[in-house]
C-alpha cells in the first residue's frame, strides 16, 4: 500500500466522519446561536454572532434536572453491580444446576421492549406508592443493563485462571471471601464496562421517565429536555444546550474509557 | 419457548458432566477413594453457595421482570380504568381487548409503519455499517481515531439526537430544507407531511443504528484470517470479487447475529418516533411501540388494557426473533 493510496482514504473517511457527525455539529452550533437569528433563512451555517444565551438558560432552569439524573445514575449503576457481579461469579465458576435455564431467561429479558415493561411497572408502582419516586425510577432503569451485566461479568470471570480461586480455597477462604477479595479485584474491567453502560443507559432513558416519574418532584434531564421542546417552541438555543449538557456523560465515555466501550458493544454480539 | 429452554439445559448439563469428569474433581476421587463424601460434601456446598449468590438475580427477575408482566398480561384481559387502576377492582374480559385492538383503525397502518420502519432500517443500518466496517479495516492514517468518532450517535442520549434531528428537519428554519433549497429542489415538510414523516424517522433511526453496526461488522472481520484475501490477490481477484467471495459468507454468522440483534432492537425503538413526530401526523409514523404509549399514556383518558394488549402483541413477535437471535448463535458456535 503506497502513501498516495492512503492519504486518498483519510480524505474519504474524513468526509464520511463529517457527514455522520454533522447532526452534532449542527446541536453545538444551535446552542451557540441567538433566538434573532435562530429562524433567518438560510441559516447560519457557523455560529459567527454566537450567544451563551442557551447555556444561561441551562444553568438558571435544568440543575435540578441534571442533578436528579446523576443520582439515579449512580443509583442504577450501585443496584446492577450489587446483583449482577455476584450472578455473574455464581454462572461462571460455581457450575450451578439450572443455570443454563438462567442465562437463558436474562437472554430473553433483554428483548423484552421498554414500553411493556413501563406499562407493567405502572400498576406495580401505583399499588406500592412508589410513582414518580427516584427509587421506582431507578429499579425500572436498572433492568435495561443488568442482564447485560450478569453476561459482561460470566464472560470476563469465566477468564479468570481457576489455580487463582483455587489458591483462595487453599489459604482457606470460603465463596464468599474469595468473591469479594480474589474475583472482584480482578474483575476491574469488568465493573467499569458495567458501571460506565448502567450510568449513560439510565442516564439516557426517556421512556421509564416519562412513564413513572413524569408527576414526581425530581425529574430527570430526558424530561427537562422534553418540556422544554414543548413548552417553549421558539428557545431552540436553549433546547440545543441542555441537548449538549446531556451528551456530556456520552463524550467522556468515548474520550475516556474508549476501550470498555468496544467491550460492551461487542460482548453481546461476538464472542472471541 | 420450553423446548429450546431444555435443549440449553441439557447442553450445559453434558458439558457440566463432562467437565466433572476430567476436571480436578475427577482426579480428586481417584486420588482419594477413601474419602468419597467429603467430595460430595463440597459439591452440595457449591451447589448452595452458587444458589446463594444467584439469589438476588433470581429475585429481581421475578419481581422486576416476571411480576411487571404478568401485570401486562393481567392489564390486556380486564377493563381497566383509572378508579380501577387504584382500587383493583377491575372486570375480567378475556381477549376483548385484543378483539378491539385488531378491529381498531390504526392497527393496519401501525403494522405496516412497523414493518416498513423495521426493514428500511435495518437493510440501510446494515449496508452502510458493512460498507464503513470493509473500508475502516483497510488500516489507513487516522482510520483508529475516525471509526472511535463514528461511535458518537450511538452513545447520545435518543432524546438529545430526536430534538436535533426534530430541528434540522424543521419546515421552515431546517438545515436540510435550506440545503435543498440550495440544491435548488423544493423543501419538504419532513415531520409534518403524511408523506415524509415515517422517511423521517427512518433516517434518524439509521443514523442512530450505523455506529452499532459498524462496530460488530468489523470486530468479525478482525476474525478473517487475511492470507485468504492475499491467496485471492494473487489469483487475480478483484477487490469486489474478494468482498463478494470471502468476505461476505465468512462474516454471515456475525452478520446474522447482527440482523437479528438490529432487528429486536428496531422493534422497540419508540423514543425517536414518540420525539419527533408522536407518531402523526394521523397517524402516518405510527407503530406498535408509539400506539402502545400513546392508548397507555398519551391521553388524557387512558386505555391500559388496549395498549396492554398492543404491547403484548409487540412482544409476541420480539420473543420470536429472539429464539431465532439463539438458534443463530448456537449455529455460529456449535
Amino acid at each position: 500500500m503506497t502513501t498516495k493510496t492512503t492519504w486518498w482514504k483519510t480524505a474519504v473517511a474524513l468526509a464520511a466522519t463529517a457527514v455522520m457527525l454533522f447532526p452534532v455539529y449542527w446541536m453545538l452550533t444551535v446552542s451557540f446561536t441567538a433566538d434573532r437569528r435562530m429562524r433567518k433563512t438560510p441559516p447560519d451555517w457557523f455560529p459567527i454572532h454566537g450567544t451563551l444565551d442557551g447555556y444561561r438558560a441551562v444553568f438558571d432552569q435544568q440543575l435540578p434536572y441534571l442533578a436528579t439524573s446523576l443520582v439515579v445514575g449512580l443509583g442504577t449503576v450501585a443496584l446492577t453491580l450489587a446483583i449482577a457481579a455476584p450472578a455473574g461469579y455464581a454462572l461462571a465458576k460455581l457450575h450451578p444446576r439450572g443455570g443454563g435455564v438462567l442465562s437463558f431467561l436474562l437472554l430473553v429479558a433483554q428483548m423484552i421492549p421498554g414500553i411493556i415493561m413501563a406499562m407493567g411497572y405502572y400498576a406495580f408502582l401505583l399499588n406500592v406508592g412508589m410513582l414518580n419516586t427516584l427509587p421506582g425510577l431507578i429499579v425500572a432503569d436498572s433492568t435495561i443493563a443488568v442482564p447485560f451485566g450478569v453476561l459482561i461479568y460470566t464472560a470476563f470471570v469465566r477468564g479468570v485462571p481457576d489455580e487463582l480461586i483455587q489458591a483462595a480455597v487453599v489459604d482457606g477462604a470460603g465463596t464468599v471471601r474469595t468473591f469479594w477479595s480474589v474475583v472482584m479485584p480482578v474483575s476491574r474491567n469488568a465493573t467499569v464496562t458495567v458501571s460506565l453502560f448502567a450510568f449513560l443507559w439510565a442516564w439516557s432513558d426517556f421512556i421509564f421517565a416519562s412513564t413513572l416519574d413524569s408527576g414526581g418532584r425530581q425529574r430527570p434531564i430526558t424530561l427537562g429536555i422534553y418540556h422544554y421542546i414543548g413548552n417553549n417552541n421558539q428557545e431552540w438555543n436553549a433546547i440545543m444546550a441542555t441537548a449538549v449538557v446531556a451528551s456530556v456523560p456520552a463524550t467522556f465515555l468515548l474520550i475516556i474509557a474508549q476501550r470498555y466501550v468496544a467491550t460492551g458493544v461487542t460482548a453481546g454480539a461476538v464472542k472471541d | 419457548m420450553i423446548a429450546p429452554a431444555d435443549v440449553v439445559m441439557n447442553l450445559r448439563t453434558q458439558t457440566h458432566a463432562t467437565r466433572s469428569v476430567d476436571g480436578p474433581r475427577g482426579a480428586a476421587a481417584s486420588a482419594a477413594p477413601h474419602r468419597p463424601t467429603r467430595g460430595t460434601d463440597i459439591r452440595l456446598y457449591h451447589r448452595w453457595a452458587a444458589w446463594g449468590f444467584l439469589a438476588p438475580i433470581t429475585i429481581y427477575l421475578i419481581a422486576f421482570y416476571a411480576y411487571p408482566l404478568y401485570r401486562n398480561v393481567d392489564l390486556s384481559l380486564r377493563h381497566y380504568t383509572v378508579r380501577s387502576f387504584v382500587y383493583g377492582d377491575a372486570e375480567f374480559i378475556g381477549l376483548d381487548n385484543y378483539r378491539t385492538v385488531l378491529a381498531d383503525p390504526t392497527f393496519l397502518p401501525a403494522l405496516g409503519h412497523t414493518v416498513v420502519f423495521t426493514v428500511v432500517s435495518l437493510a440501510l443500518q446494515f449496508s452502510i455499517g458493512m460498507a464503513l466496517a470493509v473500508f475502516f479495516a483497510q488500516h489507513f492514517r487516522l482510520s483508529v481515531a475516525l471509526r472511535a468518532l463514528f461511535l458518537v450517535p450511538w452513545l447520545l442520549p435518543l432524546i438529545v439526537s430526536a430534538s436535533t434531528w426534530s430541528w434540522m428537519l424543521n419546515s421552515e428554519s431546517g438545515i436540510v430544507n435550506a440545503a435543498l433549497s440550495l440544491l435548488g429542489a423544493e423543501p419538504l415538510n419532513w415531520l409534518t407531511s403524511p408523506e415524509w414523516s415515517l422517511a423521517s424517522v427512518t433516517i434518524a433511526n439509521v443514523w442512530i443504528g450505523v455506529p452499532f453496526n459498524l462496530v460488530v461488522l468489523y470486530s468479525g472481520l478482525q476474525a478473517i484470517d487475511p492470507a485468504l484475501h492475499e491467496a485471492a490477490m494473487l489469483d487475480g481477484a478483484t477487490s469486489w470479487q474478494r468482498f463478494w467471495r470471502i468476505t461476505f459468507p465468512l462474516l454471515r454468522p456475525v452478520s446474522a447475529i447482527t440482523l437479528l440483534l438490529g432487528l429486536v432492537y428496531t422493534l422497540k425503538v419508540f423514543d425517536i418516533i414518540w420525539i419527533m413526530t408522536k407518531g402523526g401526523p394521523v397517524d402516518s409514523s405510527t407503530t406498535f411501540a408509539t400506539w402502545s404509549y400513546r392508548l397507555g399514556f398519551g391521553n388524557p383518558l387512558p386505555a391500559f388494557g388496549p395498549g396492554a394488549a398492543v404491547g403484548n402483541l409487540l412482544i409476541l413477535a420480539a420473543v420470536l426473533f429472539g429464539l431465532a437471535y439463539i438458534r443463530a448463535q448456537r449455529r455460529q458456535h456449535p
